[in-house]
């Protein structure tokens, strides 16, 4: 049917032109290092910051308000702002600042926008691993003579991260594809590289270029990651249906 | 203070407690010697179970106060960490750490909260495991075991934290019928070496054979307290006539 609509052989001529897809896709590469620098540094911080966080949401008694009042408020806040306002106001907002010790490059504040935003929603998704572990093992490890925070590292977290691993995987591939925005502070990534190209021959077929590059890495990691839950869940059922 | 010639174990005194406006105890009052096994019995909801959790301080209690060892452990500013070190407690649903194998399960305690190396631990893990049969299971993971076996571990996990006082909450009550013998014959043998337990259980006929006393609780109050034989042969109380009636009738004793 789409083969067969009106605009199809130009829309074929648009975005699949092989010569310009085997010309441009050693630039776009380059430019693709970019986005994954961004992604590595930034998950290398989100995934211990969001655990910290998810923690401090998660401590008892009226002594600890005020800090759970402030993880709450920092998580409804960046789960709030549009991903592409926080990377906007920091890129541009920073550096404007002037101030000497706060360092211009937008690579770097692109980074800690990256890590605002998805930090927000990564600790919400271990505060539901941690909340999924029923009260019992907490109760059992208290009873032991474990302290609050000995059960929570060896016995509540370690299991709530384990059953987490493949939300934790969904909001990596959402943070590998909101590096593209970054290329909206002038950051030459895959997608601002593909963009430059595409206004020197009007063709976009480069749009496609850095659309197999985000996909040859997500595609791999789901896998990898199925691959580790299984094993984890073999270990500890074996013989059982899972 | 001294019990029947022997030292105090534990003393539960005017203990209340309550969820809400749902009033689970209503004035305990519980005194077991060392080397004692008191077997507390009586319906679901009767406050079995909410009394072995306070006196492990899993639950605070609303009133009254517990001793254990002469130490008052309800009293405000106690470590509840070191007097738990000193209390185990196993659970009907086992609480295992699944994630654990039963080495780990078994030695995560002595080491974390007893400052037990990992070699030490493992030694007394494997000397506790041989001594129960669960020897060949060491590096086995929860999920694989039986739920006899499975409760027999938790019990190995409680016993290595050496504790004084053991707590039992209805340990048999999610087994099948031809697993609960060989948890019930540990018991046996910890009674038989001198462990002090209270012991929440449904199971009448091992309550008669290894309880030195045994409680009925009735509506969160112990209301008959007595020997097994004077207590399931003769007892005092309508209330306790009428439980052991449904139980004969079910075929549990």
């Amino acid at each position: 049917m789409v083969a067969r609509s009106p605009g199809w052989p130009a829309f074929k001529a648009y975005f699949f032109n092989w010569t310009y897809y085997k010309d441009s896709f050693p630039e776009i590469l380059d430019a693709f290092w970019v986005n994954v620098k961004l992604f590595c540094i930034a998950e290398v911080i989100i995934l211990p910051a969001a655990l910290l966080l998810a923690v401090l949401r998660s401590l008892p008694g009226p002594v600890f308000f005020p800090i759970r009042a402030l993880a709450i408020v920092y998580a409804d806040l960046f789960r709030g702002i549009p991903t592409i306002l926080v990377i906007f106001m920091l890129g541009f907002g920073m550096p404007a600042l002037g101030l000497e010790w706060i360092p211009d490059s937008q690579f770097f504040w692109a980074v800690v926008a990256l890590v605002l935003v998805y930090t927000a929603y990564v600790s919400e998704v271990y505060r539901a691993g941690i909340e999924s572990v029923h009260p019992s093992q907490a109760a059992a490890a208290r009873s032991l003579g474990l302290t609050h925070a000995q059960a929570l590292r060896n016995v509540v977290l370690p299991q709530a991260v384990r059953r987490v691993i493949p939300p934790l995987l969904n909001d990596f591939i959402g943070l590998q594809k909101d590096t593209a925005l970054v290329g909206a502070l002038g950051v030459v990534e895959a997608f601002r590289q593909s963009q430059i190209d595409q206004a020197a021959t009007f063709n976009g077929t480069y749009y496609l270029v850095a659309a197999t590059l985000f996909v040859a890495i997500t595609i791999p990691l789901a896998r990898f990651t199925d691959w580790l839950v299984a094993r984890d869940r073999r270990r500890q059922q074996a013989g059982r249906l899972a | 203070m001294t019990v029947h010639g022997q030292a105090e174990a534990l003393r539960v005194e005017d203990v209340h407690k309550a969820f809400g406006k749902l009033e689970v105890l209503r004035g305990i009052d519980l005194v077991l010697a060392e080397h004692e096994v008191v077997c507390l019995i009586g319906a679901s909801g009767s406050g079995k179970s909410t009394l072995l959790r306070c006196v492990n301080l899993l639950e605070p209690i609303d009133a009254g106060r517990i001793v254990v060892g002469g130490e008052e452990i309800t009293s405000r500013g106690v470590d509840v960490n070191r007097i738990r070190r000193g209390i185990g407690i196993v659970f009907q649903s086992f609480n295992l750490f699944p994630h654990m194998t039963v080495r780990e399960n078994v030695t995560l305690a002595p080491r974390k909260a007893r400052g037990l190396s990992r070699g030490a631990a493992d030694a007394e893990a494997t000397r506790l495991l041989e001594r129960f049969g669960l020897a060949d299971k060491r590096d086995e993971y929860p999920d694989r075991l039986s739920g006899g076996q499975q409760q027999r571990v938790a019990i190995v996990r409680a016993l290595a934290m050496e504790p004084r006082l053991l707590l039992l909450d209805e340990i048999t009550s999610a087994l099948d019928p031809e697993l609960v013998a060989e948890v019930l014959d540990v018991i046996r043998e910890l009674a038989a070496g001198g462990m002090t337990m209270l012991i929440a259980t449904h199971e009448m006929g091992f309550a008669r054979d290894v309880a030195h006393r045994v409680c009925f609780l009735d509506a969160g109050r112990i209301l008959e307290d007595g020997p097994p034989e004077q207590l399931f042969e003769a007892p005092r109380e309508e209330r306790t006539r009428q439980f052991l009636q449904r139980i004969v009738a079910a075929g549990r004793l």
